[in-house]
Parts: structure tokens; C-alpha cells; sequence
């Protein structure tokens, strides 16, 4: 980046009268491409707003706090579907986050140097796979796995334990939460290992060779230079990953399981505001089904600002709290 | 690199508007039908526009959006045909001026996955389906299932109940068989294209409810007969409302449609379902094409009725073959008089 910077400024010649043109020229075009994106966003924004006004107008806050979700009676409320997005998305976090930080760690301190290449690629292939692929790799590979392994364990071990109990009860049939969880934080891994591996390998070499000369474990290295140090771009490739799971679609589709039931339990099938959405859209055919559409897209941008607005103040206190800002 | 930046999109608007303008232009030949609606109908129908441009006939563009936005394309002027599961009622289609008739019928089957049970050995009740849907009966070795069974072994296990997650057709008829057998889920989730299930999961498409049922130990359920033969499932059969338990085949969606009261359907307003016959299936669905009464453009209104009047005189074999019923003959003339009275 630096290096391709100083390329150009060497480059560029003594300010021409035709040079000054294009150059103001050349500032309008990447404002008019920034200030495009915030356009279409608002324009989206409002568009679904609109779209959905039907919804919001008949139900008010009840379309965000009703539990029902009845076709035939005209009864729609989202409480359902924001519930199963933000209970998955965390499932998903709670997973990709260590695994991810671990795989950079490895990559850029601890594996051979030769190993490191390929698993790099390897990772961001990951990226690559169609969400699809993802969904029907769930459905028969995964899913039946979870069902015949992982989750009658849990039931038997985790079910009967006070608080978390109820999390981990109900019949093992591999469909539901916590496997679409699971896929989910396969998928956002390399989005947030492949960021994650950037900024360690950018962490000054004086900073980690003094903490060794200190005597600091490898753990010590990492939690006390290089998270401190890159802090602020993992969290941002952490909400890039949750960005990711809270809008994905297929994959969870497959394995949600798509009820409008609310349950406690990780193991039941649930519904994903994204999922409802690609699931209902075909055979919406009253104008108010059609409109609580909409208004679930709506609702979705809004639990995605929220979250990411969360994620900036959070990012700010830090920063205050350690003094530093970068 | 600046060039490059303004070329790319400027060739993409290019491109976009060039695609742009050779739909209108192809879309003016009066050669061409366009429809759109029901997925259920898609690979019949496919079939069918195939082997009519083979010879000689107008080509048939069909795109399956499903049966919402089938109808109110047709509404919108948008198509020259909509196809329809579910049949509209006569003041609806009085209002938007449109005419509707069968094409073709298929069955919806229940589908079981019980270790060790064979195809067709499990017997059931159209009020036991729909106790079981509603999460009333929750067990294999439930006294009302083995009543219906005796000598078949069920697994005390509960039912893995599966259901479709998207609004579809195959949902509108089959629970339509539900309400009507089973007043308590009448006044319950009712009937519709989706209706707010009680228990189960949810599989997106027929493919989808297919493979849960796979997957799932103890699973029961429902999807189209095609789903069913090609995927070797095992099906329960379905007492009908003659008494006799019949199992889902090409005779007995037939016996379906030739005891059913078409006669005094107006505008074919009616669903098939729980059909009188000794040997009907109960659970039948049936594709309706909606056509506007005064077409804007005649010539492809006539094209398009010139294919459907191929497809119902001539299409059996190829409906056979994809595992859907064709209409009885009887039918097929009171839809041809019904198209020339309605349909000018």
C-alpha cells in the first residue's frame, strides 16, 4: 500500500493546465462513487420503509414484539425471525471467533513458514464456496451427524443442568439453532481469520521481540502486544463475519428448519428473518403478507445498524479506556 | 487506470440496455405466448411447449414464479396466461375479467420414513393426518394409529412432523383435504397456500420436505407423487371419503378426477380434494390456467389456446410420463366448449 503510493507520487508530473482538470475530474468521480453508496443505502432504507408501511401501519409495535406469524388469519409479527437471526449470528460468533483468531495466530507466528501459504489460501477459498453448498452440505451431511452424535449428547449431558438446561432440551433431530449456528461460523471463519492474519503479520517485529526478550509466553505475546495492538481491525473483521451471518440466506434456510415457533431450546427449529423472506416471497399474494415482507427486510437493516452501531461505541470505550485511538 | 474505471460501467449500462432491447424485440414477435405461475405445473408444461414447437406451433415461454405472482401477472395484463393450484372464485375472476380452466392433476402423498416399515403398509385417516399436523398425536405407537395398523410394528418414538416452509400449491390442496376432514383444524390454522403449523419443521420445495423426511428417523411427510416414485419413498396410504384405503397411484388420481362434480363447477371453481369415488385418492391437485376473457393482443390469446388444446388432446402420454394424471376425456370437452364461449 505505502510502496504503490510513493510509485504514483513519483510519477506524477509537474501540474499541467490539463493535469489540474483531470485531477479535480478524478476527485469528482470518487466522491460521486462514495457518496453513491450512501445514496442507495438511504434509497433502500426507504424503499423497504415504504414497501412495508402497509405492515407497520396495521400492527405498529406489534409487528416487532407479536409472536404469531398466521397466513391464514392475517396475523404477522417478526419477533420470531429477529430471535432465530440474532440467537444463530451469536452461535456463529461464539464459534468463528476463537477458531478464526487462533488460525491467524498460527499462521503468522507459530506455523513453518513453508505450511503458511497454503493454508492461507486454503482458508480463503472457504470464502468461495456458494452459501448453497454450505446449505446442503448442512442438510445431509451435517445435520444428520449433529443428530445421531452431538445432540443427544448434549440433551443427555447439558439437558438436565440448571439454567442452561432448557438451552439444550427437546428431540435431537439435527435441524434447528444451534446446527445452523454452527454452519453459520464455518462460513464467516475465513472472512474474519483471513482480516485477522492481515493486521497480525502487520504488528511491528521490535514490539513481539521485546515481549519475548521480556520472557512472555506465546499467550502473553498475544494478548498483551498483538490483539492490544490490531484491536481495532479485529473487531472490525468480527462484525465484518457477523455482517455476514445476520444477512445469510440458503445456508440457513437448509438447516433452520423454518418454523415460527419460539423455543428456548438451541437444538428446535427456528426461523431467520432472511430465511422467511426466501422462503415466503413466491406465494405472498395479500398485499398485507407481501408488505410484512418488506417490513421483515426493513427490520433486518435495523438489527444490522444497531448491532454495528453497538460494535462502534464499543470499539470507542476501548480505545478511551486504553488511551489510545487507532 | 481512471479509464478503466468509466469503461467498465459504461459497458455494463451498454450491455444491460442491449439485453433490454432484445427482449422488447422478441417479446413483440406475436409468435411468442409468455405465462407465468405455478411451479407445480413447470415440468408438464415445459414438456408440453417443447414438443408443440417441435411441431410447428408457437413458442411457449413459461416462467414459474409461483402461483401468486402467476395471478397477478395475469391480472396486470403482463402474461398472456397465469397458472394457478389454488382456483379462483368466479366474482374474483368476474371482477378481472378472466377465464379459467384444468390443465392437469396431480396427487400429494403422505411420505414416512419408520425404520423397517415397507411402501403402502401403513395405513391413515384423513382426521388422524390431521391430529398428527397438529401435534395432537405425538407417538408412532399411538392406540389410534395401531387401531388402523394391526400387525405392523411402530417405534414408540415421537413423529418427526415436516411441513413446507414456502407458500406453495401443494400446502393449499393439502390442507385443504385437512380442513375438510377435520373441523378442529378448520377453526385451527385453516387452510391456505401457508398456514401457521402447529409442530414441525419446515422444508423449502418439495425437495426439501423430501429430504427431511429422509433424514429424519420417524418422519411423516407430504409432497407430490412425482418426489415420491422418483425418490423410492415410502408411502402411507389414505382412507377416502368412501371408506377404502387407497394407495397414491396414476388410477386412483384418475378415479379422483372422474368422480368429482366438474359439471357444476362454475368456472371450474373447485378443488378436488376428498373426492367421492370408491377408489379416488383424496388428496388431488389440480393446475388451473387463467386467461384474460378479452385478450389485448388476439393473436397470441389464440396461440396460446391453440397449445393448451394440443396439450389436452395430445399431451397424455407426456404427462404419464412425468408422473402427473392427464384430465378425462369428458373434461377435456366441457374445458374446450367452456374456452370458445368465454375466451373471445
Amino acid at each position: 500500500m505505502n510502496a504503490s503510493l510513493a510509485d504514483t507520487a513519483d510519477l506524477v508530473p509537474p501540474m499541467r493546465k490539463s493535469g489540474v482538470g483531470a485531477d479535480r475530474a478524478f476527485q469528482w468521480i470518487t466522491a460521486g462513487a462514495a457518496w453513491l453508496v450512501l445514496l442507495l443505502l438511504g434509497g433502500v432504507a426507504v424503499a423497504m420503509a415504504w414497501g412495508g408501511r402497509l405492515a407497520f401501519q396495521t400492527f405498529g409495535w406489534g409487528f416487532v414484539t407479536g409472536k404469531d406469524w398466521d397466513v391464514v388469519a392475517g396475523k404477522f409479527g417478526a419477533f420470531v425471525p429477529i430471535y432465530g437471526t440474532l440467537v444463530t449470528s451469536a452461535i456463529a460468533l461464539i464459534i468463528a471467533v476463537p477458531v478464526s483468531i487462533g488460525i491467524a495466530l498460527f499462521l503468522t507466528d507459530i506455523a513453518p513458514r513453508w505450511s503458511r501459504g497454503p493454508i492461507a489460501i486454503a482458508i480463503e477459498l472457504l470464502a468461495a464456496i456458494p452459501s448453497i453448498i454450505y446449505g446442503m452440505w448442512g442438510l445431509f451431511i451435517f445435520a444428520p451427524f449433529m443428530a445421531a452424535h452431538v445432540e443427544p449428547w448434549l440433551g443427555n449431558h447439558l439437558g438436565n443442568k440448571m439454567l442452561i438446561g432448557p438451552l439444550f432440551s427437546g428431540p435431537p433431530i439435527g435441524i434447528g439453532m444451534l446446527t445452523a449456528g454452527i454452519v453459520l461460523g464455518i462460513m464467516v471463519i475465513p472472512f474474519i481469520a483471513s482480516v485477522a492474519r492481515e493486521v497480525f503479520s502487520a504488528v511491528p517485529a521490535p514490539l513481539k521481540e521485546s515481549a519475548v526478550a521480556l520472557g512472555s509466553t506465546r499467550w502473553e505475546i498475544l494478548s498483551r502486544v498483538t490483539l492490544p495492538y490490531t484491536r481495532s481491525a479485529v473487531i472490525g473483521a468480527v462484525f465484518l463475519g457477523l455482517g455476514r451471518a445476520l444477512g445469510e440466506t440458503m445456508a440457513v434456510t437448509f438447516v433452520l428448519g423454518n418454523a415460527h415457533d419460539l423455543s428456548a431450546s438451541l437444538l428446535m427449529p427456528s426461523n431467520s428473518i432472511a430465511a422467511a423472506i426466501a422462503n415466503e416471497f413466491t406465494e405472498a399474494d395479500t398485499d398485507l403478507y407481501r408488505s410484512s415482507l418488506i417490513a421483515l427486510g426493513f427490520l433486518l437493516f435495523v438489527v444490522t445498524f444497531i448491532v454495528l452501531t453497538i460494535a462502534k461505541l464499543l470499539l470507542l470505550r476501548l480505545n478511551r479506556q486504553f488511551g489510545r485511538t487507532n | 487506470m481512471n479509464r478503466m474505471l468509466i469503461a467498465l460501467p459504461l459497458a455494463a449500462l451498454l450491455v444491460a440496455c442491449n439485453s433490454n432491447a432484445g427482449k422488447q424485440g422478441s417479446a413483440g414477435q406475436s409468435a411468442q405466448v409468455t405465462g407465468a405461475g405455478s411451479t407445480f405445473v413447470y415440468p408438464v408444461l415445459s414438456a408440453w411447449a417443447a414438443d408443440y414447437q417441435k411441431q410447428g406451433g408457437a413458442l411457449i415461454n413459461y416462467q414459474s414464479i409461483g402461483s401468486g405472482g402467476g395471478i397477478s401477472q395475469v391480472k396486470a395484463g403482463t402474461v398472456d396466461f397465469g397458472a394457478t393450484d389454488q382456483p379462483l372464485a368466479s366474482d374474483d375472476l368476474a371482477k378481472s375479467n378472466l377465464a379459467q380452466f384444468p390443465v392437469v392433476i396431480g396427487g400429494i402423498v403422505a411420505v414416512v420414513n419408520v425404520p423397517g416399515l415397507e411402501a403402502g403398509k401403513l395405513k391413515l385417516t384423513g382426521p388422524l393426518l390431521a391430529d398428527i399436523y397438529a401435534g395432537k398425536v405425538k407417538s408412532w405407537n399411538d392406540p389410534v394409529i395401531a387401531k388402523l395398523n394391526p400387525g405392523v410394528t411402530l417405534p414408540g418414538a415421537n413423529v418427526a412432523v415436516v411441513h413446507r416452509s414456502d407458500g406453495s400449491g401443494t400446502t393449499f390442496n393439502f390442507t385443504h383435504y385437512l380442513a375438510q376432514v377435520s373441523p378442529t383444524w378448520k377453526s385451527g390454522p385453516g387452510e391456505g397456500k401457508t398456514v401457521n403449523w402447529p409442530t414441525g419443521v419446515g422444508g423449502k420445495g418439495n425437495e426439501g420436505v423430501a429430504a427431511y423426511v429422509k433424514q429424519l428417523p420417524n418422519a411423516l411427510g407430504y409432497v407430490e407423487y412425482a418426489y415420491v416414485i422418483q425418490n423410492k419413498m415410502t408411502y402411507a396410504q389414505l382412507q377416502n371419503s368412501a371408506g377404502t384405503f387407497v394407495s397414491p397411484s396414476a388410477d386412483s388420481f384418475s378415479a379422483a378426477a372422474e368422480s368429482a362434480d366438474w359439471k357444476n363447477a362454475k368456472d371450474f371453481n373447485l378443488v378436488m380434494t376428498n373426492a367421492p369415488g370408491q377408489n379416488a385418492y383424496p388428496i388431488t391437485a389440480t393446475t388451473f390456467i387463467l386467461m384474460p376473457k378479452q385478450p389485448k393482443d388476439k393473436a397470441k390469446s389464440d396461440a396460446a389456446i391453440a397449445f393448451f388444446k394440443n396439450a389436452l388432446e395430445k399431451g397424455q402420454d407426456q404427462a404419464k410420463k412425468l408422473d402427473y394424471v392427464p384430465l378425462p376425456a369428458a373434461l377435456v370437452q366441457q374445458i374446450e366448449s367452456y374456452i370458445s364461449t368465454n375466451v373471445k
